[in-house]
């Protein structure tokens, strides 16, 4: 197994557990079920144990590898040397058990709908572009920008909402985009994360290979999952494109006026997402945006930055996920979180992060006191009033 | 073997004695000073071997050039005489020995030498060095060693600086641009007066930076700012160069202000004196300076040497003055951060 | 055990902690099976994460009724393996139990679960009560306060009040029979500003009795000034024999936060030196000098005979002295890249830092093992905790092998120099009771007897014949 010579070195200190400042714990598997299997460093001793069959492969080991939801808190704060490979060694057990088929039904699942349909919600593919319909925004052949949507922006309820939010927001900054609507499939970042570097290599070659055809040289993505994979992985894999996440151009079309915004009185808080934060150090374009707002009162949560709690969809998490919405599961403690500065407003800029905050919201029954937003809804706004 | 290169006669001819006139450290006028220096030099016991503090300032005090600092090194080493404790002089000597971690660039004829000091690695960036940044060499293997004049520990300077200096001579340089003030004192006063032969051409660093600035003096803008200098302990080993630090103000427009510390009045950083001394020494010694400093309305202390730079600058930021490094002040008149 | 007797059993904890906070499943087992040290493996039937005191004493009646073993654990970081389930059994692990109940500033005390981390504490106070600090230790911030106090440990102001668990100003336990006791002034006042006096001191029925005596759910913990700054110096010397007296001259002067005296092999800078790390603390730049100077002062004999000095702390350098808790201490186990590090700790005399300092090399010669000595002062020179330590790479069995007889061949030195044993493996609990007084453990046997008749909790631990 890649990375193999590594395992037997963690201490399995916790280092990996808390934020950086030690006040809380910052794993969401471990978290919602207390065990320290569930951690990092439970992770690293089962693997090694796995390595030389200490323990065999089982449903639990597979539900403990694929319960991780790559939120990258253990590679901040792990304080040894190989802290930075520690996501790729968990990819490389998930891969393993990939390679044997012995990974749980919901992730063999989401892996089939992506082959068969090209997106992980067993909807069809040419119903990929529908949420687009009745809107300006236009197929893309040769428009400045690739407006790159990805699964849950063409079919998840919140992500489609933001799909439309943020590409009418990027129209009306004066931006030549376009979408590929059902040619668009899967970028693959989870993919990858779940281990399935076969199916992963294949869709990214695919993408590639159509993005050069229709000369696609610039890509705005929804999603920082596949901002992440645009800027990190695809080069390796021969596709060179130039990627932004939407929030580090819209900062810039709001820093150059090209967005009137008269004004907008709320009080809003920022969830940093996983992809965009901790993996690619994008912290800041979204604060400009919301500071730039006229009567917007931001406060940020006591976690933020690198050691904002992740939302508990990555890694496949938010399809995949067995374990439901308890009380210590990370979406809910991240809104009691939110609830704590006093905001109104819990700005996102993940359909993930979306998908799962707003069901944490229901689920604590505090809709009265606190909804979720992207930031591209709450610039609207902003616009508006 | 290397042995001091050093003439009794003109210490016995002497008429001015400026080395113990003029230490700032004690206090002795030119007759005791004599009778004292000539005991050092026959070999006999001297209070001055037991209280001279290692700032270095008789090698550029004496008008003869006869090496009265690293005459009284010899002879504390010869009787056993220790500045600091055996264990921080121990430190020292391990910490800086060759253990093959080193680094070395592409090397040219021109060649950087940053001795061990990783932050003048970092230094030399930007315009000023961008046809050499690549040419450099870094670590013990490269370290001037003149720190152990401070530790009474001349035997370690023989034994290492041949080496230092075949090491540089294998790599094929020429001309060596020490970005250390202290490895140009090296090669030029320490290793000649033990009889070393130094097979390049040592460059200070200030010399280099004086020209590269002449040559892009149109983008220079001037910076408007009144500085103090702080002046390094090894300055003292090359003081013909000294007058660079002013010429380099003098064309990035940087007031260098004047004050009682300074030229050959200048006081050392004081953190090695703190080691060799105690620390009721070094602190007044640090107050002096830096009240100096604030007295002439300095905004700012440009230092040369990074173990000043670490010496001093929190104490000056604490006092209202800015600390930074010259290459630093120097990046900044040609609009580079 | 039956399989129809261990269904009921899971089933019954299932019942009391949720189906997500137990397993009997191979992966639990074997990871709770073992801690990072090298004592031997061995699985515990089931491991629970209980979430209030009212879960932990229906687990302990369960456990009384079937008879099985209990193994109360914080981190698991003692590393000396005294969280292994010796006989198998249930494995709690309190770290569910993680809040900060009180803060009481004016009496300086701060009342915690059995299961909150020292790091949760840290941040607490910095953020809330920045006047307030606690003791805490270099082990890693997720080691617990509980379990910290209850295997004696020590931490930063070590060295002016005492262990840690002397600074315990009361508890909440379970007993091994079930029921919840408090102990201290907390037992019949609101307030918990005292483990025991003036009332009869019961808490010493608890710490130190590497949880065969109870579970700790709640602990008071005394909270003491912090000061806006610190800073730290370094006084070297290369004789091993003037540390004691160093260190007598430097608790003399009541200045100093805390005391540690070190030395290693590795890496170079360190060779043949003995340092002793000193911090002071101020709320002013004066007196924070004025403490530096009396600590100077108080060192000027040896500083004069150039027997020894202070060392220049590079900038670069002094976060990493500054840092609390000091990752330093945790990446050492990294250093043979096999992630592992044991030591032991036994307390003695600081009279004795020479012999056994001198006795560290040589075992690290002769066992060919990377070594780190380290003497953490308790209280003003009244004893040190002298850390025998050997980092091993997990992966190489012959050098586990030889630290664990060279720690073996440790241990038994320092208790020949009349030293006692810290949060001992099983086997220097055997050695500590080989040499203990027959009377004094016929009172331990006594205690432990009536306290945990059935005697579920942490069985083979303190094991009295």
């Amino acid at each position: 197994m890649e990375h193999q010579e590594i395992v037997h070195r963690c201490f399995r200190c916790g280092y990996c557990k808390f934020t950086e400042d030690y006040h809380d714990i910052n794993c969401p598997p471990y978290l919602k079920f207390g065990l320290d299997t569930y951690a990092a460093g439970g992770r690293m001793w089962l693997i090694n144990a796995w390595l030389n069959h200490g323990i065999e492969t089982s449903k639990h080991y597979a539900e403990i590898l694929y319960l991780c939801n790559t939120c990258g808190n253990c590679k901040e704060h792990c304080v040894f040397t190989f802290k930075d490979d520690l996501l790729n060694i968990f990819e490389a057990a998930k891969a393993e058990l990939v390679e044997k088929g012995l990974i749980p039904p919901a992730v063999k699942d989401y892996l089939q709908g992506i082959v068969a349909n090209g997106n992980p919600y067993k909807e069809p593919q040419n119903k990929r572009g529908r949420w687009a319909e009745g809107t300006d925004i236009q197929t893309f052949s040769d428009q400045e920008f690739l407006f790159y949507v990805g699964d849950a922006g063409s079919y998840d309820e919140p992500g489609k909402k933001m799909a439309l939010s943020v590409g009418s927001l990027l129209s009306k900054g004066g931006l030549s985009i376009g979408i590929l609507g059902s040619k668009e499939k899967c970028d693959g970042n989870d993919v990858k994360a779940l281990g399935e570097t076969g199916l992963f290599a294949k869709l990214a070659e695919e993408n590639i290979r159509l993005f050069k055809e229709i000369g696609v040289k610039n890509i705005i993505t929804l999603d920082p999952h596949a901002f992440n994979v645009f800027t990190k992985e695809y080069p390796k894999l021969g596709g060179k494109f130039k990627a932004w996440h939407y929030t580090q151009v819209l900062a810039m079309l709001v820093k150059d006026k090209k967005i009137p915004l008269s004004g907008y009185n709320a009080k809003v808080t920022y969830q940093d997402p996983c992809y965009l934060g901790r993996h690619n150090d994008i912290y800041n374009p979204p604060r400009e945006i919301l500071k730039a707002i006229p009567g917007l009162v931001f406060s940020e949560m006591k976690r933020n930055r690198k050691n904002s709690l992740c939302c508990g969809g990555g890694g496949g998490n938010f399809m995949t996920d067995v374990s439901g919405l308890g009380k210590d599961s990370s979406s809910r403690i991240r809104i009691r979180e939110a609830l704590e500065t006093g905001a109104e407003i819990l700005a996102v800029v993940c359909p993930i992060c979306y998908k799962m905050l707003d069901d944490a919201v229901k689920e604590e029954g505090v809709e009265e006191k606190i909804k979720v937003q992207d930031i591209a809804e709450i610039v609207h706004q902003a616009i508006r009033s | 073997m290397y042995t001091l290169r050093f003439d009794e006669n003109l210490c016995a001819t002497c008429q001015t004695v400026d080395c113990r006139v003029k230490c700032q450290f004690i206090k002795m006028e030119r007759e005791t000073g004599h009778k004292e220096m000539m005991k050092i030099v026959r070999g006999e016991d001297s209070s001055v071997l037991q209280d001279c503090k290692t700032c270095y300032g008789c090698e550029e005090y004496c008008p003869r050039g006869n090496h009265p600092f690293y005459l009284i090194t010899e002879r504390r080493e010869e009787k056993g005489i220790l500045t600091a404790s055996r264990a921080i002089t121990n430190q020292w000597i391990n910490m800086c020995e060759p253990q093959g971690k080193y680094k070395v660039g592409e090397i040219k004829e021109k060649a950087l030498s940053c001795c061990f000091i990783g932050e003048l690695r970092r230094f030399a960036r930007g315009k000023l060095f961008e046809d050499l940044r690549s040419s450099y060499i870094l670590g013990p293997e490269f370290f001037c060693e003149v720190v152990y004049l401070h530790f009474a520990k001349p035997s370690i300077i023989k034994k290492r600086l041949p080496k230092v200096i075949e090491n540089i001579k294998q790599l094929g340089v020429k001309q060596l641009i020490c970005m250390h003030d202290e490895c140009y004192g090296s090669f030029t006063s320490l290793a000649p007066a033990y009889g070393m032969e130094v097979p390049f051409e040592p460059i200070h660093y200030f010399e280099y930076l004086f020209e590269k600035l002449t040559d892009v003096k149109g983008e220079i803008r001037p910076l408007k700012i009144r500085a103090a200098y702080q002046r390094p302990c090894s300055s003292r080993l090359s003081s013909d160069k000294h007058h660079f630090a002013e010429k380099i103000f003098d064309l990035i427009g940087v007031e260098m202000v004047k004050r009682e510390y300074q030229g050959e009045n200048a006081l050392c950083c004081g953190e090695v004196l703190r080691m060799v001394a105690g620390y009721e020494v070094a602190n007044e010694v640090q107050k002096k300076n830096i009240d100096d400093m604030v007295l002439s309305e300095a905004e700012y202390c440009v230092f040369n040497c990074p173990y000043c730079e670490m010496a001093l600058s929190e104490k000056v930021t604490k006092r209202g003055i800015k600390p930074i490094h010259i290459i630093d002040l120097c990046k900044m008149a040609i609009g580079e951060k | 055990m039956g399989v129809d007797k261990m269904t009921d059993i899971y089933k019954s904890l299932v019942e009391i902690v949720g189906e997500e906070h137990v397993s009997n499943r191979k992966e639990e087992l074997y990871f709770y099976a073992r801690d990072p040290g090298l004592m031997p493996a061995h699985e515990p039937d089931y491991v629970v994460a209980p979430e209030t005191p009212e879960e932990i004493q229906e687990i302990v009646m369960l456990a009384n009724k079937e008879k099985i073993p209990i193994v109360p654990m914080g981190a698991g970081m003692a590393l000396t393996g005294l969280i292994i389930p010796l006989k198998g059994g249930i494995v709690i692990d309190m770290k569910r139990m993680r809040k900060i109940l009180e803060v009481n500033e004016k009496a300086r005390y701060a009342v915690v679960e059995g299961g909150t981390s020292q790091g949760a504490l840290k941040a607490y106070l910095d953020r809330n009560y920045p006047n307030l600090r606690h003791s805490i230790p270099d082990a890693p911030p997720t080691v617990t306060i509980a379990a910290n106090v209850a295997i004696h440990g020590q931490g930063r102001l070590t060295q002016q009040y005492g262990f840690n668990s002397d600074m315990v100003s009361g508890l909440e336990v379970v007993l091994p029979t079930g029921e919840i006791a408090k102990i201290g002034s907390c037992s019949m006042s609101p307030s918990w500003f005292s483990k025991g006096p003036t009332l009869p001191d019961l808490s010493g029925l608890f710490l130190g009795w590497l949880g065969t005596t109870g579970i700790i759910t709640k602990v008071g913990i005394k909270l003491y000034p912090r000061k806006k700054m610190r800073d730290v110096e370094i006084f070297v010397t290369d004789r091993e024999d003037l540390i004691p007296e160093i260190l007598f001259r430097l608790t003399h002067t009541e200045m100093l936060e805390d005391m540690t005296a070190w030395f290693q092999a590795k890496p170079i800078i360190f060779q043949g030196n003995h340092h002793v790390t000193l911090y002071i603390t101020g709320d002013t730049d004066e007196e924070l000098e004025f403490k530096r100077k009396m600590v100077w002062d108080s060192l000027k004999e040896f500083r004069d005979s150039k027997d020894g000095g202070f060392m220049w702390i590079l900038p670069a350098m002094k976060p990493t002295f500054l840092d609390m808790p000091q990752r330093s201490i945790t990446t050492f186990a990294d250093v043979k890249k096999g992630g592992g590090f044991e030591y032991s700790g036994p307390i003695a005399l600081i009279e004795k830092y020479p012999v056994l300092a001198r006795k560290l090399v040589e075992l690290g010669t002769k066992f060919k093992v990377a070594y780190s000595g380290m003497a953490r002062v308790i209280g003003r020179s009244h004893a040190m905790m002298f850390g025998i330590a050997f980092t091993f790479n997990r992966a190489d069995p012959d050098m586990m092998e030889r630290v664990r007889k060279a720690l073996h061949e440790g241990i038994t030195f320092a208790f020949d120099q009349g030293g006692i044993p810290w949060k001992p493996t099983v086997e220097e609990q055997k050695m500590a009771m080989e040499r203990m007084d027959p009377n004094t453990l016929k009172l331990m046997k006594m205690i432990k007897e009536n306290l945990d008749p059935n005697g579920i909790m942490n069985p083979g631990n303190w094991k009295v014949n």
